[in-house]
C-alpha cells in the first residue's frame, strides 16, 4: 500500500479547524518528550499550567489580561497578511500607540473636558500605531521598500523612543528619579469588567466581530482579498491598489495601536518599562493559527495568554524556568506550518499496492 | 520515409503501455509510442489529451504509474531530466528555459555536471560555432538572452541539446512564437537533423504543423491513442475529425459586416515597456461599433503595450486615446472599465484571474461594484452565487461547485470564466489578447464564437492573435504589427497569408517579395 497526496480542489472546513487543533496537541507532546527527558513529569507539569491559567477565576482574569493586547495585535496582524504585507512591527507600533496614550493622558487633561480623556487617549493610540505602520507602508507603495525590514527596525525605534520619553522629558518629577512618566489622572484610567481583566476585552471582541464582517461581508473587505491573493490582477480589476494596501495597513496599525492604548491605560496607568512583553511577536503566532480569520483570533489569542500566565504558575509550583511557556509557544508553530500541507492536500491511499513509482523491470 | 516499422535495430524509443493518473484524470492511459532513428514523430491532440504528460515522463519529468520505457532496445529508467540526457533525450519546452541575464554561452554549458571549475570558454565557443554551422542555427554566442528575439532563444535551446549530444529532441508546440519564416527555418533545422539519424518529437495542436513537419502522426484523445499513421496517408480535415471526435467547422458564421460609428480611436500613441524602451511608435487606430479589428504580429512586437495602454493599465506617453469620443487618455483602470471597456488579457493566472478565490468571487470581479451585486458597501453574497450559477450555465464552465478556486480548472475554462465576467461588464469596447492560445478546438470554437456574437451585439471588438487562421475566420479588419508600429491595415475577407506574414517580418508594403 502506498499513501498518495493529491491537491484539494476545494478547502476543507473541518480541516482548517483540526490543523491548529492537532497542531497544538502535537507540540504539546513534542514539549512533554522534553521535559521528560529532563525527569519533569509532563501531565503534572501541563496540569499546574492549565490551574494556573484557567483553573480559578483570578488566574482566568490574569490570562484575560494578557489574551487582550493579543487578540487587538493578531487581529491587527491578520488583516495585514491578508494583503500580504509582513507586519512584524505590531510591538513598534504598540508601543508607539502607549505613547500617544499617554501623551493625552497626561497632558492633555488640563484642558479637555475629563469624560472625554479616555476616548482621546485611545483614539489617539489608534493614530500613533496607524501613523506608525504608515511609514513602512507608503514606502513599499512608492518606492517598493521591503516592509519586513522596515517594520521590523521601527520596533526598536519605537521602545528607544518611549524609553527616552519615560527617562527623560516625560519622567514623573515626584518619582525619585525612577524611570516612568506621571500617573494618568483617573478619567483617564480604562475600567475593569471582569477581574483584573479591563474594558479591552470587550473591544477586541466587538471588533473581532466587525472585523470580520468587513473582511468577508464588505466591497472593501473584497478587495483587499483580491489584492492579497493576486496584486496584479486588482490593479487590471480597476482596484486602487496602493491606496487600499495604505488604508489596510492604516487599519493593522490602529488595531495593534489600540493594543497599546489599552495597556497603559488599563494596567499600568502611566507610559513604563514592559508596557509590551512580545506580544508583537506573539500575535504573529496567533494570526497564523487562527488561519487569519478574525473570529479565530480571539479563542487562539486566550490559548497563548494561557500558555504565558500557565508559564508562570509552573515556575513557582514546578521550579521549572518560565522560558518553558515559550518553548511550548516555539513547539506550535512547527506542526502548524507542517499542518498547513493537509489543508492544501489530502491523503489518498492507492490500491494498487504493486505498482512501482518508476517504469518496471523490462522483460528483457 | 524512414519510419521504423518491423526493424528493430532502427528504433530508438519504445514506450509500452504507459499510464500515468493525476487527480481526477487519467492523463496517459496505455499509451504505445515508438520512434524510429531519423524520423520525425508528431503527437497531435487537445489541450489535455496527454501529449505533454507522456512527453515529460520520456524527459524525466514525470514518473509513469505504470508501463514501461526501452531506449535503444534496452529498458530504461528515466527518473530525471539527467537520466533522460544521458540517453540523449532533450525537450524545448514551451516556455524556455533560459536564463535571461546569462549569454547563450553561458546558458548552453549551464548544468553539465562534468565541465572543470573554470570552464574552456573558447574550446566551447568553438564547438558551439561548429554546431551553429552544421545546423545553420545562427547565434551569436556572447549575447545575452534577453537581447535575443524569442525565434533565436528558441534556436539557444535546441543549440543546448545538440552541445548535449542529444539524439531524440522533444519540441512542445515550437512554432507558437514564430513568424511563418521563421517556422521554415526550423523545419529545416530538424530536417538536417534527421538526416543525421537524429530523431524529433513534436508536439502541437496545429495541423499545418504536422503536415509539413512530421514523417508519422500520433493522435491522442483523453490519454489513449486514436489513430497513428504516416503523415503522407492523411489530410487536416481527417486529422482534426479525429483528435475532436467529430467533425469542425473551420469558418465561423457572422452577420455581414456593417459598421457603425467609431468606438475607439487612438491618434500617434506612442508608450514604453518595463524596461524604458520604447514599445509603441506612433499607432493611429479606429475600431468601430460591429468591427473585430484583428492584430496581427510575432509576440512582443508591442501588442501587449496595446491591450494596455487602451485600458488604462500602462502610460501614455504622447498620442491620444478616445473612447466614443470621450477622452481617455491615460485614465485610471477603473475609468477605463466604466466607460464600458472589457479586456480579456494576455497573461490568464497572472492578471486575469485570481486563482486563491472561487469561481464566483472571480466572476464577480467587476460586477461587485454594481447594485446587482452589492448595496451600502456590503457585497451580496447569494446574489455573486446566483450570478455566478447563471454564467456558468450560460458559458458552459465547467467546474464542481461556483466556490471552487479557480487555480483547480483548466485552461479553457480559467478562460471561459474571465470571458465571462468581460462580456457581462463590456458595453462597448472588448480587447481580447490571445484569447484562444493554448486552449483546445472546442474550448477555441466557444471564444470565437462569443467575440463574433459581441461583434454582432454591435461592440468594438480588438483581437490580438498570431493565429493567422483565427484572424482570418474571425476578424473583419487586419491590422498587422511589427516593432510597435502598425505595418498595414487591410480588410479580412480576401486576405493573402503570404502578405501577412511578410508584413509581420518586417517586409514593408511598398517592397517587393524577396525572392
Amino acid at each position: 500500500m502506498k499513501l498518495h497526496f493529491e491537491k484539494r480542489k476545494s478547502p476543507s472546513g473541518t480541516v482548517q479547524v483540526l490543523v491548529p487543533v492537532v497542531s497544538f496537541l502535537v507540540s504539546l507532546l513534542l514539549t512533554g518528550l522534553m521535559l521528560a527527558a529532563f525527569k519533569v513529569d509532563p501531565v503534572a507539569t501541563y496540569l499546574a499550567m492549565y490551574r494556573g491559567a484557567f483553573g480559578s477565576r483570578t488566574g482566568f482574569g490574569y490570562t484575560l489580561v494578557k489574551a487582550i493586547p493579543l487578540m487587538l495585535t493578531g487581529l491587527g496582524v491578520s488583516v495585514a497578511f491578508k494583503l500580504r504585507f509582513w507586519n512584524i512591527g505590531a510591538e513598534g507600533q504598540l508601543v508607539m500607540a502607549g505613547v500617544g496614550a499617554t501623551w493625552v493622558a497626561i497632558f492633555w487633561s488640563a484642558w479637555m473636558p475629563q469624560s472625554l480623556l479616555l476616548p482621546a487617549a485611545l483614539a489617539m493610540g489608534c493614530v500613533f500605531g496607524a501613523l506608525w505602520a504608515g511609514i513602512p507602508a507608503i514606502l513599499k507603495v512608492t518606492i517598493k521598500v521591503d516592509e519586513t525590514l522596515v517594520t521590523l527596525m521601527l520596533n526598536y525605534v519605537a521602545i528607544l523612543f518611549s524609553q527616552f520619553l519615560y527617562y527623560g522629558p516625560w519622567i514623573d518629577p515626584k518619582g525619585q528619579g525612577f524611570p516612568g512618566s506621571a500617573i494618568f489622572p483617573e478619567a483617564a484610567w480604562l475600567p475593569k469588567v471582569f477581574g483584573p481583566a479591563s474594558m479591552g476585552i470587550v473591544f477586541a471582541l466587538i471588533l473581532a466581530v466587525v472585523l470580520w464582517i468587513v473582511m468577508n461581508r464588505t466591497k472593501w473587505g473584497f478587495e483587499l482579498k483580491v489584492i492579497g491573493a493576486n496584486p496584479a490582477s486588482a490593479r487590471y480589476q480597476g482596484i486602487a491598489v496602493g491606496r487600499n494596501i495604505i488604508l489596510g495597513i492604516l487599519l493593522s496599525g490602529a488595531l495593534c495601536g489600540l493594543a497599546g492604548a489599552c495597556e497603559v491605560t488599563g494596567i499600568g496607568h502611566r507610559l513604563q518599562e514592559g508596557l509590551s512583553l512580545g506580544y508583537g511577536y506573539t500575535a504573529i503566532i496567533v494570526a497564523w493559527m487562527a488561519v487569519l480569520n478574525p473570529l479565530a483570533v480571539i479563542p487562539v489569542a486566550i490559548l497563548m495568554a494561557g500558555l504565558l500566565v500557565g508559564g508562570d504558575a509552573v515556575q513557582m509550583r514546578m521550579h521549572l524556568p518560565k522560558a518553558m511557556s515559550l518553548v511550548l509557544q516555539g513547539m506550535i508553530l512547527f506542526p502548524m506550518l507542517a499542518g498547513s500541507l493537509f489543508t492544501e492536500y489530502t491523503v489518498r491511499r492507492s490500491h494498487k499496492a504493486h505498482t512501482p513509482a518508476t517504469a518496471k523491470e523490462g522483460g528483457a | 520515409m524512414k519510419a521504423a516499422e518491423g526493424n528493430p535495430g532502427s528504433l530508438l524509443v519504445e514506450m509500452r503501455g504507459i499510464c500515468k493518473n493525476f487527480p481526477g484524470v487519467q492523463a496517459s492511459d496505455g499509451v504505445d509510442l515508438r520512434l524510429g532513428k531519423g524520423e520525425v514523430l508528431a503527437l497531435l491532440g487537445e489541450n489535455g489529451a496527454g501529449k505533454s504528460t507522456l512527453m515529460n515522463i520520456l524527459c524525466g519529468l514525470y514518473r509513469p504509474d505504470d508501463g514501461e520505457i526501452r531506449v535503444r532496445g534496452k529498458a530504461a529508467h528515466i527518473s530525471s531530466p539527467r537520466d533522460a540526457a544521458a540517453l540523449g533525450i532533450g525537450m524545448v519546452h514551451q516556455n524556455f528555459m533560459l536564463v535571461e541575464s546569462m549569454t547563450v554561452l553561458e546558458n548552453v554549458i549551464l548544468g553539465i555536471a562534468s565541465l572543470p571549475f573554470v570552464p574552456d570558454r573558447a574550446a566551447i565557443r568553438k564547438e558551439i560555432l561548429g554546431i551553429s554551422g552544421r545546423y545553420n542555427l545562427e547565434v551569436d554566442p556572447d549575447a545575452f538572452i534577453w537581447q535575443l528575439s524569442v525565434g533565436v532563444q528558441q534556436r539557444v535551446e535546441i543549440l543546448k541539446l545538440l552541445y548535449r549530444k542529444a539524439e531524440i529532441l522533444i519540441l512542445d508546440e515550437p512554432t507558437a512564437v514564430l513568424t511563418p519564416g521563421e517556422s521554415k527555418e526550423l523545419n529545416a533545422i530538424v530536417r538536417r537533423m534527421t538526416d543525421e539519424g537524429k530523431s524529433a518529437v513534436f508536439i502541437t495542436h496545429k495541423m499545418e504543423e504536422v503536415m509539413t513537419f512530421s514523417d508519422r502522426v500520433m493522435v491522442l484523445r483523453k490519454g489513449k491513442v486514436v489513430v497513428e499513421k504516416r503523415t503522407a496517408d492523411t489530410d487536416p480535415q481527417d486529422l482534426a475529425r479525429l483528435m475532436v471526435g467529430r467533425e469542425i467547422l473551420f469558418c465561423i458564421d457572422k452577420a455581414p459586416f456593417e459598421p457603425g460609428a467609431a468606438v475607439l480611436e487612438m491618434k500617434g500613441v506612442r508608450a514604453d515597456d518595463e524596461r524604458g524602451i520604447p514599445a509603441l511608435d506612433g499607432i493611429d487606430l479606429t475600431i468601430r461599433a460591429g468591427e473585430i479589428l484583428g492584430i496581427a504580429g510575432v509576440a512582443g512586437n508591442g501588442q501587449r503595450e496595446l491591450a494596455e495602454v487602451i485600458t488604462g493599465l500602462r502610460p501614455v506617453k504622447a498620442g491620444s486615446i478616445s473612447i466614443n469620443c470621450a477622452d481617455t487618455t491615460n485614465h485610471s483602470p477603473l475609468s477605463v472599465i466604466r466607460s464600458g471597456v472589457g479586456h480579456i488579457p494576455q497573461d490568464r493566472m497572472l492578471v486575469g484571474a485570481v486563482g486563491d478565490m472561487s469561481v464566483a468571487d472571480n466572476l464577480a470581479m467587476k460586477g461587485y461594484r454594481g447594485k446587482a451585486l452589492s448595496a451600502f458597501g456590503f457585497i451580496r453574497i447569494p446574489r455573486i452565487l446566483a450570478f455566478a450559477r447563471r454564467k456558468i450555465e450560460e458559458f458552459r464552465i465547467s467546474t464542481p461547485s461556483p466556490r471552487t478556486n479557480v487555480k483547480f480548472l483548466s485552461g479553457g475554462n480559467i478562460q471561459k470564466t474571465i470571458l465571462a465576467r468581460e462580456i457581462d461588464s463590456c458595453k462597448c469596447l472588448l480587447v481580447a489578447a490571445y484569447p484562444s492560445r493554448g486552449l483546445d478546438i472546442g474550448a477555441t470554437e466557444a471564444i470565437r464564437k462569443e467575440l463574433v456574437a459581441q461583434r454582432d451585439k454591435g461592440v468594438a471588438v480588438l483581437l490580438v492573435s498570431e493565429d493567422l487562421d483565427e484572424l482570418a475566420s474571425v476578424a473583419d479588419t487586419i491590422a498587422v504589427f511589427f516593432d510597435g508600429r502598425i505595418m498595414d491595415t487591410l480588410p479580412a475577407c480576401d486576405v493573402d497569408i503570404e502578405k501577412i506574414g511578410l508584413l509581420m517580418a518586417g517586409v514593408g508594403p511598398g517592397k517587393e517579395k524577396p525572392a
